[in-house]
């Protein structure tokens, strides 16, 4: 069994370097909506996908990820809404973890909104 | 739902709404009994009795972005279609507690699915409120407690910090491969 003990030894090893993340008003929010809607079409591996890229590519300082409930869109779930300072927002419907990283490299990185996942490309399909 | 633990997840998820400072999770599988028993207690806003019968009813949700409200009854109904049992109990200002019996080899119990996801999910994304998780097979379990944790780690760690997200993860992957034996629920 692991125990918690371990948590010390990850403390020490952490000394100096904690504190240093706050919420600053140039970080790019990425929002996951995890009611029951997004959960039963799949929204916590997206959300796990995400977090976790922003953790490897040591991006916490540029991206938060935090959940919210439902949008109110539950047919287009997985949804992730992407709020970048200063730009309007873009909502990315029926996300994959898969989908998410090619947001998370294209746009989230690379400024570019990946048109054929949001919500107007999803609407234009259905008219 | 695919899974029970999305589930869980989702049912939590109502608690956390509810304002609670302290969610505790169970979920014990006993084979000898023929058993899956989910627990889901906080100490939240609690309902009403009236509240606490309409929350089973698809039409009754306190939300306003939308008229139904599914989280309950997909529960509800994943316990009872597999011979099994659904309680709510809920005081106004004290909490509430929500336990589903799933008949653990019924042909129709969903798989459990990724419990430590869920768990890890939960505690990281509402770090203002401790959870407790206990997790039985048979005679063993093991416990994870955010308030044991934050005392190991003092004041100022986050659990999203990576190296805390991934100690939790592989805390409730190992612990729980040790607990079943790996056993496919």
């Amino acid at each position: 069994m692991k125990s918690l003990e371990e948590l010390r030894a990850i403390r020490e090893k952490m000394q100096g370097k904690v504190g240093v993340r706050a919420e600053s008003e140039d970080q790019i929010r990425v929002v996951v909506g995890m009611a029951t809607c997004g959960i039963a079409s799949g929204a916590r591996p997206v959300l796990t996908a995400l977090s976790d890229a922003v953790q490897e590519q040591n991006l916490s300082e540029k991206i938060s990820v935090t959940q919210t409930g439902c949008i109110g869109l539950c047919q287009y779930e997985p949804i992730v809404e992407v709020m970048v300072p200063g730009k309007e927002k873009v909502t990315y419907v029926k996300m994959t973890p898969e989908k998410a990283l090619e947001v998370l490299r294209l746009h989230l990185l690379g400024g570019q909104v990946v048109s054929k996942y949001t919500l107007s490309a999803a609407q234009e399909q259905n008219a | 739902m695919p899974e029970i633990s999305l589930n869980i997840l989702d049912v939590a998820e109502n608690s956390v709404r509810a304002e609670a400072s302290l969610i505790e999770i169970t979920v014990s599988v006993q084979p000898e009994e023929d058993t899956l028993t989910v627990i889901i207690k906080d100490d939240g806003c609690g309902m009403t009795p009236e509240q606490a019968a309409s929350v089973q009813d698809p039409f009754f949700t306190t939300r306003t972005t939308r008229k139904v409200g599914l989280g309950v009854p997909f529960f509800k109904q994943a316990a009872e279609s597999t011979g099994g049992s659904f309680r709510i109990d809920s005081e106004k200002g004290k909490g509430t507690t929500v336990k589903a019996v799933f008949g653990l080899s019924h042909i129709d119990r969903m798989p459990l699915g990724d419990i430590s996801s869920t768990v890890q999910t939960l505690i990281v994304f509402n770090e203002h409120i401790d959870f407790r998780y206990t997790y039985e097979y048979g005679g063993k379990s093991f416990i994870l407690d955010t308030r044991e944790m934050r005392e190991m780690l003092g004041e100022g760690i986050s659990f999203s910090e990576p190296e805390i997200t991934a100690f939790i993860k592989e805390y409730l992957e190992t612990n729980k491969a040790e607990t079943d034996g790996g056993a496919e629920i």
